[in-house]
């Protein structure tokens, strides 16, 4: 059978399969979460130097992959909506743009806590915590652009240019490490090299990653189908949606 | 050629022209991005003097004398080396044979004087057990350190 995708492509028919798809990802968000969280407490063991306060890396990490992953998707979003003039892959850029800021915003806050008792600072101004919080200012200026301007066919073409140049930040992020000499440590994980970390902490690590990866297409996806209910309010298919007893 | 196509070559011309430029400004920028100093663009006069810089390395094994609150130690990249002073607390991840961050002045005399040191740490991260069979095993030399972390990893379950 062939499956035919562009059928989701229209706001009517993605509407209703976004709400099957939620509690999927919602119930393997919080299993994940659980397991994730067990791990990193219970299994993971302590590290030779940084003690109990390498834990905070649970978090911060795969927040900081989502910050930049979900940046990465959101620009592919408005880059679709600016070509194909699709209404919603502007949604969906849109739809995503919270979780992205929310997970930088969470990036930078476990980072400081981490940096207090490792470095001995809150906050310093290396290449990779610097473009980290740039990209915590594209997030906010992408949803700031888009709430400021009234026609909202308008608002995506714009928000969306602003998306595709914000772009260039995130190999920016990814390489800081590499290219400068920064305060910040290297990857310990990457697609080249074997990871540096314990084979029980990377799982944990992975796990709350995965865990992260649920939780954002499900709160985009409830998000996308709330945006999708107040662009379309006039529309006939959801007339008909609201009338007929779900 | 489509509309579309005409609006996915603009976007992709965009991208790459965006990139470019970045690229070219961040390799303008390139000695401004950095963090701190090693002890050998110091030596080689790469780091500007009479102000305020920050200068990385690793605390040289056997260099650190307290002296009350004030410590003096030595940063470097084994090839160049500085003396560094700092009055204050050390952050807990300072250790001799450690990556350190310090921010600070050359006195006349050619002591660094830090007044801000912070802890660089690396990557690596595993259990006390496994780091303990790392140094016995280099200390020896007869293995190589990334399939001897594995196996007492393996062995401590």
């Amino acid at each position: 059978m062939k499956l035919n995708w562009f059928k989701y492509a229209s706001p009517a028919t993605f509407y209703p399969l976004a709400g099957k798809l939620i509690p999927w990802f919602a119930l393997s968000a919080a299993g994940l979460t659980l397991a994730g969280l067990y791990l990193s407490f219970f299994v993971a063991p302590t590290d030779f130097q940084q003690g109990e306060s390498y834990r905070i890396i649970f978090i911060h990490v795969p927040a900081a992959w989502m910050s930049m992953f979900i940046y990465i998707v959101m620009a592919g979003w408005a880059a679709a909506g600016l070509i194909f003039n699709t209404r919603l892959s502007s949604m969906m850029a849109n739809a995503l743009a919270p979780t992205g800021a929310l997970f930088t915003f969470i990036a930078l806050w476990t980072g400081a806590f981490w940096g207090k008792p490792t470095w001995g600072a809150w906050w310093v101004w290396d290449a990779r915590l610097t473009s980290e919080l740039i990209l915590l200012f594209l997030y906010l200026g992408f949803l700031a652009l888009h709430a400021a301007i009234d026609d909202t066919r308008r608002a995506d073409r714009a928000s969306a240019l602003l998306a595709l140049v914000g772009a260039v930040n995130v190999p920016i992020i990814y390489f800081s490490v590499k290219w400068w000499n920064t305060l910040h440590q290297g990857a310990s994980v990457s697609m080249t090299m074997a990871p540096k970390m314990a084979a029980t902490m990377l799982l944990g690590m992975l796990i709350m990653a995965l865990a992260c990866w649920m939780y954002s297409i499900a709160a985009a996806l409830a998000r996308v189908r709330c945006i999708i209910l107040e662009r379309e309010q006039q529309a006939e298919w959801l007339a008909k949606l609201t009338q007929e007893p779900a | 050629m489509k509309p579309r196509h005409k609006r996915m070559a603009l976007i992709a011309a965009g991208l790459a022209a965006v990139g470019i430029a970045a690229t070219l400004v961040l390799n303008a920028l390139r000695s401004n991005m950095a963090f701190f100093f090693t002890p050998t663009q110091i030596a080689a006069h790469e780091a500007p003097t009479g102000r305020s810089l920050r200068i990385g390395g690793l605390v040289e094994t056997g260099s650190v004398q307290r002296d009350g609150v004030t410590v003096h130690f030595i940063v470097t990249d084994t090839a160049h080396s500085i003396p560094v002073t700092y009055t204050g607390i050390l952050p807990d991840l300072f250790k001799e044979g450690k990556g350190v961050v310090a921010q600070g002045e050359v006195a006349a005399n050619g002591v660094f004087q830090a007044s801000e040191v912070l802890a660089k740490h690396d990557e690596n991260y595993m259990p006390p057990e496994a780091a303990e069979a790392l140094k016995r095993a280099q200390a020896s030399g007869e293995s190589t350190g990334k399939a001897l972390v594995m196996d007492t990893e393996s062995q401590a379950k």
